[in-house]
């Protein structure tokens, strides 16, 4: 039987106040398990961002519950949930956001440095780490310089560098092309899924729903539904 | 925590022309900065030039004169009352007025003429030519070798001119500490000569200087002559007063301070425009390591690490090359008055630490204040 990672519990979030209040996420409970691809899709302005942003703990919801190892994570306080980011949740952004002054390598190593490894030692690591992207060789060269898939697996290696168990990618192929965007997330579900992790995905990208486990597709901050990867529709 | 920290360093200097840009603000402000104030210190100094060349331990006056440049002549019985007060070890008077020399060319040249005790020559400057004891032969003269000796067309030991219709020789040419303030050559002579060569009011002493018989004795010293309607002031304290005079009194000070702190201005405007505009464009960057897991505090100590360093290396470069200009500009220019004193430093890096407070303040406020969840929503 699958383990849960993350639990969410009619998680309800909105932005603004009286005539300007806008329901991002309405009542959203899932589960998402350890060694599964679990994506969610939904047309622009569907909440799914906003749902990633509070199973994440970087958005605190306004009713509702996150629940990780069985812990409410946003009952605790501000640097225990920096804590838990840290050390439970690896992100991949859209643009990337790597450090355009730090070299490839240097950009790996900052959740480990975060983390209060000795600067040598999270360099080597992160060597490692670039090594399982396969960009070893971009190491010292700075992200600028390097291709949009390459940029996008620098990203990867920094996320899983601080080895956590929820690893989280908004519209991971937006900015890229099809075949690339295609060869990363089978890269990301052959040699980055475990069945000690789990990696949600936010995508409306049709082009990767093939390597969901499951999708769970939303409309006007609401689960429409839940399927598993196989019985999606092309 | 070093580990951010030398993320910090490298995001700072690998961004060249942003660093590049905040070093030259910095540094230029500090440049400025210290150049003023050590001009207004090298005009300071040497407005007490006559203090500190003559080097009495105490110096009786008017309580009205500000400056040495400025005396009240005293009457003839406060020398007396001065040598009899207990703890006093010598009294003497000094002459200090000015003079018009006629050079062999009948070129007119200001002077300062100071005259010395004729007993003990109290007060006298070291000579670099000839003999002291020559001051007391006939119309002797001694000349201080300083930036303004070329105004006499350099004298040499036998040099004759007038002076006041008398004629004058130089018997000595001596050295000083401290090169006067306004541009005048300095020639010593005897106080009887002095008074004799250049008309003066009734009464002659410029100043007493008293030498007591242990500093113990100050206070009682000055204590009396106050009550005898004059002032006692020990050369530092004479120092200060004529620093005060020209730091209030003469809008000297006000000017320079305006300067300064338009330097400082300056400064701050490159620096923290540029600081800002730095923590603008790595804003999204860093609200990834928020989202990350970096906690407030931490991306605090960066941004306070940034702008500590580039302040540090700012203002040490700016020393340096105000230390080299100053340097240069002393050994090529004898008149050059400028002198970097510790209170020229201190002010300067008060000033930087201001710099940094602001442009730091201004990037954590801006970073403190970035979501994480803006990072998502792009």
């Amino acid at each position: 039987m699958a383990t849960v990672a993350v639990k969410a519990n009619e998680l309800t979030k909105w932005f603004g106040e009286g005539e300007a209040k806008t329901i991002a996420v309405r009542g959203v409970s899932f589960e998402a398990n350890f060694g599964e691809m679990f994506y969610i899709e939904g047309p622009s302005g569907s909440g799914k961002t906003t749902l990633l942003s509070l199973i994440s703990g970087i958005l605190k919801p306004n009713s509702g519950t996150v629940l990780v190892e069985d812990k409410d994570i946003w009952s605790m306080p501000g640097d225990q949930i920096a804590d838990f980011r840290l050390n439970k949740v690896g992100f991949v952004f859209q643009d990337y956001h790597l450090f355009p002054r730090l070299t490839t390598v240097e950009n790996v190593a900052i959740p480990l440095i975060l983390k209060r490894h000795d600067w040598d030692e999270s360099i080597n690591k992160a060597l490692e780490y670039l090594d399982i992207v396969g960009i070893k060789d971009r190491a010292y060269l700075q992200p600028v310089k390097l291709s949009g898939g390459e940029q996008q697996r620098v990203a990867i290696a920094r996320a899983i560098a601080s080895s956590p168990d929820i690893l989280v990618f908004d519209e991971p192929t937006a900015s890229l092309d099809g075949d690339t965007g295609r060869r990363i997330v089978d890269f990301v579900k052959k040699n980055v899924l475990n069945d000690k992790r789990c990696i949600i995905i936010v995508t409306h990208d049709s082009r990767i729903f093939e390597y969901a486990d499951k999708i769970m597709k939303m409309e006007d901050g609401r689960i429409t539904g839940i399927v598993k990867g196989e019985q999606r529709e092309e | 925590m070093l580990g951010i920290l030398k993320i910090a360093y490298k995001l700072l200097v690998n961004d060249k022309g942003k660093f590049a840009a905040l070093l030259v603000g910095i540094t230029f402000a500090v440049f400025l900065m210290v150049m003023m104030t050590s001009m207004f210190a090298g005009i300071l100094h040497r407005s007490s030039a006559t203090v500190l060349n003559i080097g009495a331990k105490l110096w009786v006056m008017d309580p009205a004169v500000n400056t040495p440049a400025n005396s009240i002549p005293l009457p003839d019985y406060v020398l007396d009352a001065a040598r009899s007060i207990n703890g006093v070890k010598y009294a003497v008077p000094l002459y200090s007025g000015s003079a018009l020399v006629k050079m062999r060319d009948g070129v007119y040249q200001a002077v300062t003429v100071l005259g010395l005790d004729d007993a003990s020559l109290y007060g006298r400057p070291a000579l670099i030519e000839g003999n002291i004891n020559d001051i007391y032969a006939e119309n002797a003269f001694i000349v201080v070798k300083d930036a303004e000796f070329a105004k006499l067309e350099n004298p040499r030991v036998g040099t004759e001119f007038e002076i006041n219709d008398h004629r004058g020789v130089i018997t000595g040419i001596a050295k000083v500490t401290t090169s006067g303030l306004f541009g005048v050559p300095t020639l010593y002579t005897t106080y009887n000569r002095a008074i004799t060569y250049i008309p003066t009011t009734r009464f002659t002493a410029a100043f007493i200087l008293i030498e007591p018989k242990s500093d113990d004795a100050v206070p009682y010293i000055k204590q009396q002559v106050a009550q005898l309607g004059y002032e006692a002031l020990t050369k530092e304290e004479f120092m200060d007063k004529t620093s005060t005079f020209y730091k209030y009194q003469t809008g000297l000070g006000i000017n320079v301070l305006i300067m300064t702190v338009i330097s400082f201005i300056v400064g701050l405007s490159i620096s923290g425009q540029t600081f800002y505009t730095f923590i603008l464009e790595n804003l999204e960057k860093f609200g990834a390591l928020k989202a990350i897991g970096a906690k407030g505090r931490e991306l605090i100590y960066m941004i306070l690490f940034q702008a500590t360093f580039t302040s540090l290396t700012g203002y040490g470069l700016g020393i340096g090359l105000a230390s080299i200009l100053i340097t240069m500009a002393r050994l090529r220019l004898p008149s050059y008055a400028a002198r970097i004193t510790y209170g020229s430093l201190g002010f300067a890096f008060v000033m930087v630490v201001i710099i940094a407070s602001i442009s730091s303040y201004i990037g954590v406020r801006k970073v403190l204040k970035i979501e994480p969840f803006d990072i998502f929503r792009g």
